[in-house]
């Protein structure tokens, strides 16, 4: 069952003749849901929201067979794992190039941890080759489902940013291919301005063929874990001062489901690599407890679930301090273990919200955006925030910049929602901060605009054949009105 | 594990690869593409592979198979496991009224296992142990109207395993048929997928398993045994009548 034998063709499509539907967010409600008739170019980034068809998708496996791309109609994007959250791994109307199953490795020094591997490897490989070996990514997500092409495109941070900086500080060398056959090898010395344009670049300056980036030693596979219960966001804060001098790992959730006085209360997460004493059980594959057979009806997430939920969890531990050592995997990747777990959402989908506001003005910001979901009923349970660091990334359009960084996740109501979503960005670019592209699926290319000011200057590296619905819809409107 | 696989470009061979390089295995890999072999090897070498062979070859040319195999040995220093996977799938519609693409079909997906098969018993016979793999598929089960040129070369290619296998159990040697189902690789890459497909990773290191066990007959996923119970069972006057 493979190639050998006859010539493959050398690319090979999924077709789709089928019009092109795609929906604004600003004409959906929660009372008129657009159908979007599922097809096999139909694709969602993980917030399933939105769903828009493509005219193909081109799954490519071999470096030498991506040259042909000058040869396919219309626009194009690198597509991976499709783990962004909103439209930035989407293309409607125009055509996905699949890198999925262009994963192998090429090569990996053990001596200076120093990794090379085609785009499409996801870091869950990468960490399954190298742990055993006393090695770890350098940074990551709270996925490991995700490509190195598409960490590099949204210059991924984790919860070590205060020490490690974003995943394109690590990352040495790429080789890039644009759409006119030019193989371009970027590096810092080596095409400098395409390497930092392309790192952060949302797969836009063209497709990155392999990456090579620096691993960091690691003691064995365990994580020394502190989590803290704090009552009030004040308290945070300090945990943090506190925290990020002796802990490689920070973040915390947030119950945003609590108001007046136990506003920003949560548990505050830390970490450190450690090899105990005792060590807890063997080091194992992880495996997935399940997977969500199904989309859920999406009225299982309401108001009454999620206050139990949160207040569950928040209580989940009997001191004010928890200590345990744990496996790295349930450490990063809590939610990856339960496979698809976006469909818990249900078919409506949801929609994330990340922003990052400066030190200076972080509290009132972060207060402020707490009291207004809280008072707006809108749910969200999944609320982690956490101090990023000022270790610059080279990546001219990356989102982690020295301050204070939301997540949030909103089930998507429709017009409340949206409208909510809207009021936040105000508070947000009044504070002077920005929105995460990779989790972004509606904002206003004005809030864009103010959260990239430099965008203009990446615009001249995107490749002509290249773009992406998020990029239609926050930039390519005011760069034509610009130019005229 | 010295390791000899053919077709080692398949999406399913090289998932089988990784699990084998795991363990340190050397290698003999034979593929048609030398850009494709390279980047195969490099990946398994990462991946713990001790010493690898690449050799380029279109598996067509059945004359040039006895050099391979003896190749494969010189490098490896004999043979402890051999996997074939090289296949196509060739389009029933345009093939069916064709000879000469009808022998094609056949030349690849049946002849050239038939002719490696031959090579591979006798060396195998005479050292008693190892263990021989090839994919055919589930399509070799039953002639369906809609892909019965590549199902009937696949037929062909079960029913010589499980003769080889009854001769070959005399000497401890195993013969291995795996019969995956679709699996999402470059070979299907142009069909609409639906719940039925496997991912190549699943299927390759079920290979992996059944090579290591000296299993006789295994479909992968497990669950087209019970398909295939099925559709073996249905009457030939019904069955010629469905739309399979």
């Amino acid at each position: 069952m493979g190639e050998g034998g006859i010539p493959v063709p050398k690319l090979t499509r999924l077709e789709n003749e089928c019009h092109v539907q795609t929906t604004k967010p600003s004409e959906r409600t929660a009372s008129t849901p657009v159908k979007t008739r599922q097809s096999h170019t139909t694709r969602a980034g993980w917030g399933n929201y939105p769903r828009v068809k493509h005219k193909a998708i081109i799954p490519i496996y071999w470096r030498e067979q991506a040259e042909h791309l000058s040869e396919i109609e219309g626009s194009l994007l690198p597509y991976g794992r499709g783990r962004s959250y909103g439209d930035s791994c989407l293309n409607a109307g125009g055509t996905l190039i699949d890198i999925a199953g262009m994963n192998r490795f090429m090569s990996f020094d053990q001596e200076t941890g120093l990794i090379c591997c085609e785009a499409g490897v996801t870091f869950a490989d990468v960490l399954k080759l190298v742990v055993p070996m006393g090695w770890f990514l350098p940074t990551t997500p709270g996925t490991k489902f995700v490509t190195i092409g598409g960490a590099i495109a949204n210059d991924v941070h984790g919860k070590n940013h205060h020490k490690a900086g974003t995943f394109g500080c690590h990352v040495t060398r790429f080789e890039l291919l644009r759409s006119d056959g030019q193989r371009l090898l970027c590096s810092p010395t080596e095409n400098a301005d395409l390497f930092r344009a392309t790192i952060g670049g949302l797969g836009l300056t063209g497709l990155i063929l392999w990456a090579e980036f620096r691993l960091r030693r690691v003691p064995g596979p365990f994580i020394a874990k502190e989590q803290i219960r704090f009552g009030s966001i004040d308290e945070f804060f300090e945990i943090s001062a506190d925290s990020d001098i002796d802990y490689e790992y920070t973040m915390s959730w947030v119950d945003c489901m609590a108001s007046g006085r136990q506003l920003g209360r949560g548990l505050y997460m830390r970490g450190n690599h450690t090899w105990p004493r005792r060590v807890p059980g063997k080091p194992s594959e992880a495996k997935p407890l399940f997977t969500v057979p199904v989309e859920l009806p999406a009225f299982l997430l309401n108001t009454f679930t999620v206050k139990a939920f949160n207040e569950v969890y928040y209580h989940s531990q009997i001191g004010k301090i928890k200590r345990q050592t744990t496996f790295y995997d349930p450490f990063f990747y809590p939610l990856d273990a339960i496979l698809e777990w976006n469909r818990l959402y249900g078919r409506p989908g949801f929609l994330q919200y990340q922003f990052v506001v400066p030190y200076a003005t972080d509290r009132g910001a972060i207060k402020e955006i707490l009291r207004q979901i809280s008072a707006s009923g809108v749910l969200s349970f999944l609320a982690v925030l956490k101090v990023f660091g000022d270790v610059k990334s080279p990546g001219m359009l990356s989102f982690p910049r020295p301050g204070v960084t939301l997540a949030l996740d909103f089930p998507f109501r429709g017009r409340p929602t949206l409208a909510l979503m809207d009021r936040l960005d105000q508070v947000v670019r009044a504070n002077g901060g920005a929105l995460y592209p990779a989790k972004d699926a509606r904002m206003s290319p004005e809030t864009f605009a103010a959260s990239y000011p430099n965008w203009e200057d990446f615009a001249k590296y995107i490749d002509p054949k290249f773009s992406s619905s998020f990029w239609r819809r926050v930039a390519q409107k005011q760069h034509q009105q610009g130019i005229r | 594990m010295k390791l000899l696989i053919v077709g080692a470009g398949s999406a399913i061979a090289q998932e089988t690869a990784k699990c084998f390089a795991k363990d340190g295995a050397e290698m003999f890999l034979v593929a048609r593409d030398a850009e494709k072999l390279a980047a195969i090897r490099q990946d398994l070498e990462v991946r713990g592979a001790k010493r690898i062979t690449t050799y380029t070859l279109d598996l067509d040319d059945l004359s040039r198979h006895p050099d391979l195999i003896r190749a494969a040995v010189d490098a490896l220093g004999g043979l402890d496991a051999v996997l074939i996977a090289h296949g196509t799938l060739p389009d029933q519609k345009a093939v069916q009224d064709d000879v000469e693409k009808v022998m094609a079909a056949f030349t690849t997906n049946a002849l050239s296992y038939l002719s490696l098969l031959t090579l591979l018993a006798p060396h195998f016979e005479a050292q008693r142990r190892g263990c021989i793999a090839a994919i055919t598929s589930v399509a070799g089960d039953r002639g369906r109207g809609s892909n019965y040129v590549y199902g009937a070369a696949k037929g062909a290619v079960n029913i010589y395993l499980s003769g080889l296998r009854a001769r070959l159990s005399k000497s401890g040697v195993s013969v291995v048929t795996v019969k995956p189902g679709f699996v999402d690789t470059p070979m299907t890459a142009h069909l609409k997928k639906n719940l039925l497909y496997a991912k190549p990773e699943t299927v390759g290191k079920r290979i992996y398993t059944a090579m290591l066990k000296g299993q006789d007959v295994v479909y992968t996923p497990g669950f087209w045994w019970a398909i295939m119970w099925v559709i073996k069972h249905i009457p030939e006057m019904i069955f010629k009548k469905l739309p399979l």
